[in-house]
């Protein structure tokens, strides 16, 4: 039988906070997201009291008072570094990874024995390396091991340890009559709705439920995941994650921006940024979509939330180039007289770079510069942190940046923001 | 590939780290010729370098002050309480999460939530932080205390 394990750290961000400031254990902590909007990691205490993942920060001001909770910014920066790690030391343990999340991680363990005792070591090298807790569902297909994980997670009984392949199948059927169909990977919460419709609450009832009739209604990736519920893995590990097919970067605001100057530096920044990652997975781009918005929650402002997508005339990886496309598709959307809250930048039609159609009129000479140059600014950013080189047009003093106003030190990327010990 | 004829070339060859010999037989095309690259030095009359052959990769401290890459972190001191055990104000301590905090190791412990550096004992009344500096007292820690151990410190890096 195939053993796949799904690694999750237990509530991530909050955990790698509490890494460098041991004074957060056991204490209600949440982990807000850019320019500290919405709730986007909860310590167990946190959850305990109600509140739920992603909600407004401002919504739930009053509880969090009333139970003392202590609201962190998002430092992505630790955390990036502390998954890097997570993942590194997990490879160790199989010959098999896929990197499903910032936290989350399948390890295929076909052929081990003695898997509860295996993940019980893999928990305890995390745990002291990196003082992260995990939990660990194993199962013969990712959509078990997902749920096997949530098990692990949820009953205490288990040690955060959950093995369906150990256990007898009315044991296993027993267990999934009790989770919510809603909690199975790959069911949205709308397929939920309908599902209950016609009487499917439980996972179990999914499992045991007529294929064809869910074919019928649910379409093929609903009778997969009936199939991986049964135990036939139709899900593979995707060792290397593809290459993606659109790269998005849009962020809020931190003050509301009206002027075009500002938007246009924040345009500007995003598409650097967007840039980047298409460079780092050697692609090139065909168009590029510019989007900008009000505060849609601001129900007195006047709302605007214009888009417009922009075909390049050739592919390309040059920062220039995208920025000039997106300014003039900005200054073409662009309107006085709102307050904008957000600006994003998408990029679509991604090719690999070595794909790529050739034009009749391509500028060798010129393109081998721009390669050069484009990699060179990469290389520099990567060596003396993100933003050393960047064009001017992205601004010095940047108005529109992120708030956040409680983050942490970046422990383990800055040397100067390094912990003290006494 | 280049021909190998001095002796003293092939014993520099066998010392050579995995890494080094791997650019030379990989059968990656592109790695090769990157690492070749590198290598070949610019002598405008075309004679080769006659140090091209013994080029290696230069010594690291990280690979010296890192056993464990994942579990390691930097901290930084601040007080006189390990001066004994020459851990100054301001120095840099490389600490590893995976070694294992045996009798008389400089530990990174976690007492009441803040952090602290001490030599670890295990004495038969329990485990025992100890400073490095007269002014300081054994601090025997009691079971209702909230204690744990972060990481083993394996180096400090003192700026002279």
């Amino acid at each position: 039988m195939r053993a796949i394990a799904l690694v999750d750290c237990n509530n991530f961000y909050v955990s790698c906070e509490r890494v460098f400031q041991p004074k957060l254990e056991g204490k209600p902590v949440v982990v807000l997201s850019n320019n500290d909007g919405c709730v986007v990691s909860r310590s167990q205490e946190v959850k305990e009291f109600g509140i739920k993942m992603a909600v407004p920060w401002f919504q739930v001001k009053d509880i969090a008072k009333r139970h003392g909770i202590i609201a962190l910014s998002s430092n992505y920066t630790l955390y990036a570094d502390f998954s890097n790690r997570v993942m590194r030391l997990l490879s160790q343990w199989s010959p098999n990874q896929e990197i499903y999340s910032i936290d989350e991680s399948f390890l295929d363990l076909t052929g081990m024995a003695e898997l509860t005792p295996y993940a019980q070591a893999i928990r305890n090298n995390i745990k002291q390396c990196l003082g992260i807790p995990v939990c660990v569902g194993i199962a013969p297909s990712k959509t078990l091991a997902k749920l096997a994980n949530h098990v692990a997670k949820k009953q205490k009984q288990y040690h955060s340890v959950c093995d369906f392949n150990a256990m007898t199948v009315r044991m296993l059927d027993n267990l999934l009559s009790k989770v919510e169909v809603g909690e199975v990977w790959g069911v949205g919460r709308r397929s939920a709705k309908r599902l209950q419709q016609i009487g499917i609450d439980s996972v179990l009832e999914l499992k045991y439920c007529a294929t064809k009739r869910v074919r019928a209604e649910f379409g093929v990736v609903m009778e997969r995941i009936v199939a991986e519920l049964n135990g036939e893995a139709c899900i593979g590990l995707d060792e290397i994650t593809p290459p993606r097919q659109q790269i998005v970067c849009s962020r809020s605001f931190g003050v509301p921006v009206t002027m075009l100057t500002d938007l246009e530096q924040a345009v500007i920044a995003y598409t650097t940024r967007a840039a980047e990652k298409l460079r780092s997975q050697n692609s090139h781009v065909g168009g590029i979509q510019i989007c900008i918005r009000t505060n849609p929650h601001k129900k007195k402002g006047a709302q605007y939330q214009p888009s417009i997508l922009l075909p390049l005339f050739e592919p390309t990886d040059d920062t220039r180039l995208l920025c000039r496309a997106a300014l003039s598709g900005l200054r073409q959307i662009y309107r006085s007289g709102y307050s904008y809250q957000k600006a994003g930048v998408m990029l679509t039609e991604i090719i690999a770079t070595t794909a790529r159609p050739r034009t009749l009129f391509e500028d060798i000479a010129a393109q081998q510069k721009s390669t050069s140059l484009m990699s060179t600014i990469d290389q520099i950013n990567r060596l003396m942190g993100s933003g050393t080189m960047q064009l001017l047009g992205e601004g010095v003093k940047k108005n529109w940046a992120m708030r956040r106003g409680n983050m942490s030190q970046r422990y383990t990327t800055e040397w100067n923001e390094l912990a003290i010990v006494r | 590939m280049q021909t190998i004829t001095h002796t003293k070339q092939l014993e520099r060859q066998a010392h050579r780290t995995a890494r080094g010999l791997l650019s030379l037989t990989h059968p990656n095309k592109e790695l090769f010729h990157q690492k070749r690259a590198l290598l070949r030095s610019a002598v405008p009359a075309g004679f080769p370098s006659p140090a091209d052959d013994y080029v290696e990769q230069r010594i690291s401290l990280d690979e010296h002050l890192i056993q464990h890459r994942e579990s390691t972190f930097f901290m930084r001191v601040a007080g006189d309480s390990m001066n004994g055990l020459g851990i100054f104000d301001g120095d840099l301590l490389v600490v590893d999460r995976a070694l294992p905090a045996s009798h008389g190791r400089v530990i990174i412990a976690v007492l009441d939530g803040e952090f602290t550096v001490k030599q670890l004992l295990h004495t038969p009344n329990g485990q025992v932080l100890r400073a490095a500096h007269p002014d300081y007292s054994d601090q025997h820690i009691k079971p209702e205390q909230d204690f744990s151990i972060w990481g083993v410190v394996s180096w400090n890096i003192h700026k002279i």
